[in-house]
């Protein structure tokens, strides 16, 4: 430790071709085999944009035997506001994710390779890629396409929809699913830009090195964004499992003057402070406490802020990056929306109190055609209970008096899902 | 192992006419704004007569029967 952040300076530009080898030697693609999917099921790497799936699970299941070849895309579209981890990756160590992404189409017989991320990192993107092409590494020509920036355009349907031409937004994949009948119609594997710098470390050390640390369930590092604190936001490297009190302890601040933390980012869960001391950096623990790692983002709240109104504020968000194509999602997000802005700032006119708000998640939940509103649900059910006392009060006393305090939570400039997509 | 038949909806393209509720009332009710709610749970055999009328009635065609594995 650190794997993914060795030799990486807090500021600093791109790590080059020439430095990447020096840290981490060559990785002779051509070499690459279907054997490195038995490599990647013995050192147990989960996918780290979310969703913490078996990541060789995901690999055997992408139809490699078919008379389409697949398609690999590194998914580094990261919508979520609260993480900047796969920007950080993508704009100072472009090589390892490229190694990965690479490795991945050599395994599984790929024959395209499309590296998506925001329009802001294409740049930087396509120059590494050109000077990989000039020293011959990538059997497969990689392409760089750029993802608008919105919170679902890095959903996998969104991907496959995207580099298919038409809007990024989630698809019905509920009859064929991407791994069958993804980008082009091929078989397709959507992969997170970090999973793929873990694979292009297994490619060249193997399982055993990566099982180093970590637990056994869930061996290795990840990248964890870290904000809320004066230090602004941080992205550091920790072994899966340490304790998140131990975690906090690798960027200077005290945990003393936050009211909860949001696990998991904006389709995460809130947690109290002493819960968050209790959680470790496993999915398993997370989910213990109602939460998720999501991407691995941590923002902690502190008590300067009203909380209620950081919550009306991301769901007012949320409800907008909705792609507008499902019924629940569309007509349930506007009316917990509604329901969660009187909250925080009209209470008085909140019928019922928090129980309608809970009525709605309990409506909303499970019936999206992507996740995107169940994210919402855990958010603001986590938030109804975290901050059940700031809940309490509002609705004897109305408003509290943080009600114009500066935001903490960050709100991109947004347009809708759709509007994105329109460039 | 046992076939499992279950329904799903595209919501994607579901616009919440209602037809589905009509024709299978034991296991889809319709939301306030009019969309179906559906559970994943299997369609039972003596159901599954009313789950394939229903789904082959949408007019939308989002709604299907999916047979798995369990």
């Amino acid at each position: 430790m650190p794997r993914l952040l060795a030799g990486v300076e807090p500021t600093g530009g791109e790590i080059g071709l020439a430095e990447h080898f020096a840290q981490w030697g060559v990785l002779d693609l051509r070499r690459v085999g279907g054997d490195l999917v038995d490599e990647l099921e013995a050192s147990g790497l989960v996918g780290h944009g979310g969703a913490w799936f078996p990541v060789a699970t995901k690999w055997r299941s992408i139809g490699t035997r078919g008379t389409r070849r697949p398609v690999v895309v590194a998914n580094g579209a990261e919508g979520e506001p609260a993480s900047s981890k796969d920007a950080l990756l993508l704009s100072r160590m472009p090589h390892l994710v490229l190694d990965g992404a690479s490795a991945a189409a050599a395994a599984l017989g790929a024959s395209r390779v499309v590296v998506y991320v925001p329009a802001r990192l294409t740049h930087g993107i396509e120059r590494a890629v050109e000077a990989r092409r000039r020293h011959g590494l990538d059997p497969v020509e990689i392409e760089v396409v750029s993802a608008p920036d919105a919170f679902i355009t890095g959903q996998e349907s969104a991907v496959v929809s995207a580099l298919d031409g038409r809007p990024a937004v989630p698809s019905f994949v509920g009859l064929q699913p991407v791994r069958v009948r993804g980008v082009g119609g091929r078989p397709t594997l959507v992969q997170n830009v970090e999973t793929l710098a873990h694979v292009a470390l297994i490619a060249r050390f193997g399982a055993q090195w990566f099982r180093a640390i970590g637990t056994e369930q869930f061996p290795g590092s990840m990248l964890v964004t870290l904000s809320g604190r004066y230090a602004g936001t941080v992205v550091i490297e920790a072994p899966l499992g340490l304790p998140l009190r131990e975690v906090l302890a690798l960027s200077p601040g005290s945990e003393s003057n936050y009211r909860g933390a949001l696990l998991g980012g904006y389709g995460g869960g809130w947690v109290s402070m002493p819960t968050l001391l209790e959680v470790d950096l496993t999915e398993t623990s997370a989910r213990s406490w109602n939460t998720t790692l999501g991407a691995g983002v941590v923002v902690l709240l502190p008590h300067s802020v009203c909380p209620l109104v950081e919550v009306a504020r991301v769901v007012r968000y949320m409800e907008r990056q909705q792609a507008g194509q499902c019924g629940p999602c569309v007509h349930g997000l506007a009316a917990l929306d509604e329901a969660v802005r009187c909250l925080a700032l009209q209470p008085a006119s909140l019928r019922g109190g928090v129980e309608p708000i809970l009525d709605l998640c309990a409506l909303i939940d499970g019936r999206g055609g992507c996740r995107h509103p169940d994210g919402v649900v855990r958010f603001v059910r986590s938030a109804c209970s975290v901050f059940s006392d700031e809940v309490a009060t509002h609705l004897r006393h109305g408003p509290c008096h943080l009600i114009d305090a500066a935001p903490i939570l960050p709100i991109p400039h947004f347009r809708s899902a759709h509007a994105a997509n329109e460039r | 192992m046992k076939r499992r038949v279950s329904l799903v909806i595209d919501r994607t393209t579901c616009d919440g006419r209602g037809l589905c509720a009509e024709l299978f009332p034991e296991r889809i009710v319709l939301d306030p704004w009019g969309y179906p709610i559906i559970d994943g749970d299997a369609i039972p055999r003596s159901l599954l007569d009313h789950a394939r009328r229903a789904a082959r009635s949408c007019p939308l065609l989002a709604l299907h029967l999916i047979e798995g594995r369990q």
